[in-house]
């Protein structure tokens, strides 16, 4: 069927951008620059990873109907959506908790949260 | 003929192998916090990538519960830098 192209274009987008955040995460500076990488890249990569298990999982409920395919899609979706919700908020935290332990960012310009204390 | 389900998942544990580099070498304990929280979510896509690879449902439900409770744990870790606990 002409989903599986989909699939394939969603796993490539997929482990391309987990990809990109890993090399983020290995190359750049300091925390907050690594943080940036890490977490985008990361969750984008793995939704588009799970959009491609609902892929098949559609797929093979359209063709065969049988409703275990109809079960994985959803609980797939909800896994999608608890990344989601919960990532950016782990990264706030991870963010000021390393700025308010004394991390410092390594090329900063100006530092608005030292100039407003 | 090499399922691509699975070749996805051995992908994504290359990933993870290579973020475990920024675990071990991390100068700071947030570096090891932010490589420990890509590590979290590369193993929720690793566990819905296998779940289709095996046929087996409930991988996906142990992504849920492993998403949701790496959260928390990631936040009780941030608190404890923080130096609020």
């Amino acid at each position: 069927m002409w989903t599986s192209y989909l699939i394939y274009v969603f796993i490539a987008i997929g482990l391309t951008f987990n990809g990109l955040g890993v090399v983020g995460l290995l190359r750049f500076p300091d925390v907050y620059t690594r943080l940036h990488a890490a977490t985008k890249a990361t969750t984008f990569g793995s939704i588009f990873t799970s959009l491609g298990v609902v892929t098949w999982a559609f797929t093979q409920l359209y063709l065969s109907g049988n409703s275990w395919n109809l079960t994985l899609a959803l609980h797939s979706l909800i896994a999608i959506a608890a990344l989601l919700l919960t990532n950016p908020v782990g990264a706030h935290a991870i963010a000021r908790a390393a700025y308010k332990s004394g991390v410092k960012p390594k090329y900063a310009v100006v530092d608005r949260l030292e100039v407003g204390k | 003929m090499i399922d691509i389900w699975f070749l996805t998942g051995f992908v994504i544990i290359v990933w993870i192998l290579l973020s475990l580099l920024r675990v071990i070498f991390g100068p700071t304990a947030a570096d090891r916090v932010v490589a420990l929280d890509t590590i979290n979510t590369l193993i929720v896509a690793v566990m819905v990538v296998l779940s289709v690879a095996y046929r087996e449902l409930i991988y996906v439900d142990i992504a849920i519960v492993y998403a949701l409770l790496s959260f928390v744990s990631t936040l009780y870790i941030a608190k404890y830098l923080e130096g609020g606990i």
